[in-house]
């Protein structure tokens, strides 16, 4: 089993990622340097968070022409499983791995902050070990996490259960005010995965919340999941 | 195009004095051409030279057991153990922030990081001290606003995170606000690198952003002189910020500092390329030879004055082995930034600028960045504390008062959570934050790969210092560490960020004196010494000068981070003590009461004097909650400061998760306010297990210190008896709802986030 990190120019969460994976999990990790189209060899992929080529531009636009999404783009159409954690997330819209964009937070402001996500599927190979209805406690960290998406998008999303977590409070209650949605997400979406279920991108940081020593281990449960997919494939 | 004749009123418009510039021609042996007084200019400005602070900045503490290096540096360096290195320092950008405070904040910050990342260390937290007026001035909102979203902006982007900082509103910050920014980082201690210049014929490569017409004469004209309505014609002198850039920067040097081929760096920040250029050389007893047409640029036509003064962002001068400048070049090649060889060291000890092949300066290296003349102000001692002091009102008047001007303190912009500021700010990113904002007397680092962590905090109470400037030092030196102890951290060391009006005035520089004096005092009896710092002079707008500010960042080490402690209270049942103060001493409280917050906030006063301290008292408080953490007797410990004992009380109940009260007992004969509100110092509260409440009240004992039980943690209520009577009772929700809110309300600004 192999994990891969990408790192674009002005990743920072490249290093927490790959800690979690290496040193909490002690899983076999390597980076992947955003020129690079060798990806062939790996088992998973994290498009991990920060801000790729300073998000000057819209956020992830720039990085989803790179040469490596070119080859992430492939190795996830041959079904190889691709995670976006916040800037991994923006970058899997702007490339069109997952659909729907990202708008400003509704305050216009960045936010960092612990928040509560219910998980509305575990039927994606980042959510096997949790629970239906789990919450599940993450930090975000990002200026640009209000996700939209057309009418259309938002009921093929919901037909297809490709909402894999929604804002939520600590008792899991999915109500759209600035305590429990803090972004202004529609419908509260935290993360999707694609209709393959391969893809998977959310705004909080799983990567920040899987040490105690962090205040939330929640986080660790999307890892595992991974962990647990690739093995019993 | 014909160079600028140097006369006279050439001269004085760069800020130099007629016997400056006779020292100037002794050291050249003829007339300086006008680069080279561009270049004497900046090297010789108050914000380069440190010339008026130099004199005393002699009788600070430097050095330790714990000192790999002191003050001279891009930053201090401190031994933490385990063969690692703790590098921090606190830089201003005061004036560039008052003119355009987004990019005067964001380039505070890129400033700092860089001198950290320059010593070879990863920048592992910023701390920020704000100081602004008023928020009831649509101007200082717009500053508040403008410089946080600054911060935010290049700090989040960078990717290492805002952990901590401490900010106060003041109408003498108004037309001055102070934006302090300090940097830590971390470094084996085998592989700190200095700002050296050495090796004959080795090559001086120039990496980073390429060189613009930015911020020329931000060190001289922006940070070396007072402010006037013209100020706002000086906004080209403010630099703009790339922080992508300097990610990219980051990451390249740290990656290229790895092939060993490099011998010294130093960033270019004030002076930029003259700075760097005159001290590596200066310091290695070398010359550095340049031609400016290598120097990456950003325009045409840029004259040689213009490329040595620039202050544009996001450079650096570095100096490699003899023939291995293709190994370092290739490390920023392939980041994609600039590497150019531009010159190199030479033995004559000379600085020799060449432009298109001629030489278009040349000056001594050493005489120019180290032989300013050095300034022994006038000096007025500063005025004995005056101004009106508080008359309490009577006890029953006090009471029927009390829930009302204690919401307002909870809400006041001096005392409110910090939540909407701190939520801008990523202080998460890269996982070793332990204690988060508010959740913690300093903020608490880990180090990945060791059980040890590290505590940071900046302190620096103004209007103390106004009132008091040797005694405002030491209760800011003594309340830095006093946070340090509560988060179980052993005090290190120190560096500071001095801020203070236009120093030819005699009183600015006797309030300079008289804090120095302080600070250095305080700095013994704590063993932290001054490892770094910097001199903020000319906060003045309109001859209106700041506070005296001092602002101290203080360095801790915890043994095992995982032991950290928090200011939230953890249990319902557990005691609560009040550890320190001196209660046996009878004082008359109102001096010392006129200068806290509540007697600005609601008697309007700000007056008398700051609380005495007794320095060897305040380390026995301190050692002892270090000894009682040791032998684990502490659930949670909490300083008392701004806003006294009941603001405290209070902060322990919102720091907490889940929700906490508590009901505490509390009486005497001074008056009721007084003892709820008064700012004593050496005072801390602790939570501690009822069992071990027995052994905490020994060892109190055998510090010599004062304890007391005030009463017991809850599940959710605040309660508050004074001399047998309930005087204040109310739900922590409704308490923590109006002092979260306190401050975007008082910014006008989106409430909750």
């Amino acid at each position: 089993m192999k994990f891969g990190v990408v790192v674009f120019p002005g990743s920072n969460c490249d290093h927490d990622a790959f800690h979690v994976l290496s040193s909490v999990l002690g899983q076999p990790t390597e980076w992947v340097w955003h020129q690079s189209t060798q990806v062939n060899h790996l088992d998973a992929i994290v498009l991990p968070g920060g801000f790729s080529y300073g998000d000057y531009l819209r956020t992830g636009a720039l990085a989803s022409h790179s040469p490596v999404l070119g080859a992430v783009k492939k190795f996830a159409e041959r079904g190889g499983l691709v995670l976006g954690i916040c800037n991994g997330f923006q970058i899997l819209l702007e490339a069109g791995l997952l659909p729907g964009a990202m708008l400003r937070n509704r305050r216009l402001k960045f936010l960092c902050r612990f928040v509560h996500l219910r998980v509305e599927t575990t039927d994606t190979p980042f959510t096997t070990v949790c629970q239906p209805g789990q919450v599940l406690k993450m930090p975000i960290a990002h200026m640009d996490g209000n996700y939209f998406a057309g009418e259309a998008t938002l009921r093929e999303l919901e037909r297809n259960h490709q909402i894999a977590f929604r804002y939520a409070t600590p008792a899991g209650e999915v109500v759209d005010d600035a305590e429990a949605n803090p972004n202004g997400a529609l419908a509260n979406i935290a993360g999707i995965c694609n209709r393959e279920r391969n893809v998977l991108g959310l705004m909080p940081h799983p990567d920040r919340s899987s040490e105690a020593l962090m205040g939330s281990t929640d986080g660790l449960a999307i890892f595992q999941s991974l962990v647990q997919s690739l093995i019993t494939h | 195009m014909p160079e600028t004749i140097v006369t006279a009123e050439v001269v004085t418009e760069h800020g130099l004095t007629p016997e400056e510039y006779v020292r100037i021609q002794e050291i050249l042996g003829r007339e300086p051409n006008f680069t080279e007084l561009g270049i004497f200019s900046v090297m010789w400005s108050e914000h380069c030279s440190y010339k008026s602070s130099r004199v005393h900045l002699k009788r600070l503490p430097t050095g330790g057991p714990q000192v790999l290096q002191g003050p001279g540096e891009n930053a201090g360096v401190v031994d933490i153990g385990e063969g690692l290195a703790a590098v921090f320092k606190i830089e201003s950008h005061n004036h560039p922030s008052f003119v355009e405070p987004f990019q005067g904040a964001a380039t505070g910050v890129g400033g700092i990081l860089r001198d950290i990342f320059t010593m070879g260390a990863r920048p592992l937290a910023i701390l920020d001290a704000l100081r602004f007026g008023p928020p009831d001035d649509p101007k200082n909102r717009a500053i508040a606003e403008g410089v946080v979203s600054g911060i935010a902006f290049y700090g989040n982007c960078i990717g290492v995170p805002t952990v901590g900082g401490d900010l106060y509103f003041d109408p003498c910050y108004a037309a001055n606000p102070l934006v302090n920014a300090l940097c830590l980082g971390i470094a084996p201690k085998q592989k700190i690198f200095l700002a050296r210049a050495t090796g004959i014929g080795n090559p001086v490569i120039y990496v980073g952003a390429k060189t613009g017409r930015d911020g020329i004469h931000g060190a001289s004209l922006l940070a070396s002189a007072e402010f006037d309505e013209a100020s706002a014609a000086k906004r080209p002198n403010v630099q703009i910020g790339d922080p992508f850039l300097e990610k990219l920067l980051l990451e390249a040097l740290l990656e290229a500092l790895d092939t060993d081929a490099i011998i010294g760096l130093q960033d270019m920040g004030a002076a930029g390329l003259t700075c760097s250029t005159c001290e590596m050389a200066a310091r290695s007893g070398t010359g550095i030879e340049i031609e400016l047409d290598k120097v990456p640029q950003r325009e045409t036509g840029m004259t040689p004055y213009e490329i040595m003064l620039s202050e544009s962002q996001e450079r650096m001068l570095v100096v490699a082995e003899k023939d291995r400048a293709p190994e370092v070049q290739e490390v920023f090649r392939k980041w994609g930034l600039d590497a150019v060889v531009i010159g190199q060291v030479t033995d004559d000890g000379v600085l020799r600028v060449r432009h298109h092949g001629q030489v278009v300066a040349e000056i001594p290296a050493r005489p120019l960045a180290d032989d300013c003349p050095v300034y022994q102000r006038p000096m007025q001692a500063p005025a004995a504390p005056s101004g009106k002091l508080v008359s309490f009102v009577s006890d029953e008047e006090a009471r029927r008062n009390l829930r009302d001007n204690f919401l307002q303190l909870l809400a006041s912009p001096n005392i409110a959570s910090r939540r909407w500021i701190y939520q801008q700010y990523d202080h998460m990113v890269r996982t070793n934050t332990v204690l988060h904002p508010e959740r913690g007397d300093a903020a608490v680092l880990r180090l990945k790969g060791s059980r040890r962590g590290l505590a940071l905090t900046v302190d620096g109470n103004g209007r103390w210092c106004r009132l008091d400037p040797q005694r405002g030092a030491q209760l800011a030196v003594a309340e830095a560490a006093r946070n340090l102890v509560a988060v179980g951290a052993r005090p290190l060391a120190v560096t500071n960020c001095l801020n203070f009006g236009n120093p030819e005035k005699p009183e600015i520089m006797g309030q300079f004196s008289a804090v120095i004096d302080g600070m250095a005092e305080a700095c013994r009896v704590f063993g932290t010494p001054v490892t770094g710092g910097n001199v903020s002079f000319y906060n003045e707008t309109r001859g209106q000068g700041i506070h005296p500010t001092p602002v101290i960042g203080m360095l801790g080490l915890l043994d095992n981070v995982e032991r950290a402690l928090g200011s939230g209270l953890r249990a319902v049942g557990s005691a609560i003590v009040l550890l320190g103060g001196k209660s046996g001493v009878e004082r008359a409280p109102e001096p010392a009461f006129s200068s806290s917050e509540y007697a600005r906030l609601i008697y309007g006063v700000t007056g008398g004097e700051p609380p005495e301290i007794d320095l060897a008292y305040e380390k026995r408080v301190q050692d002892c909650v270090l000894e009682a953490h040791r032998r684990a007797l502490l659930a949670a410990a909490h300083d008392i400061s701004d806003g006294g004992l009941l603001v405290a009380l209070a902060e322990c109940c919102f720091a907490a998760e889940p929700a906490r009260g508590v009901a505490v007992t509390l009486g005497g004969k001074q008056p009721l306010e007084a003892v709820l509100f008064g700012e004593e110092p050496s005072r801390l509260l602790l939570e501690v297990d009822e069992k071990q409440l027995a052994e905490l009240l020994r060892l109190a004992r055998e510090y010599q210190v004062e304890a007391r039980q005030l009463g017991w943690t809850s599940a959710g209520e605040f309660r508050v008896h004074f001399n047998r009577q309930v005087v204040l009772e109310e739900d922590i929700a409704t308490l923590r709802e109006v002092w979260q809110a306190g401050l975007p309300q008082a910014l006008q600004t989106v409430g909750s986030l």
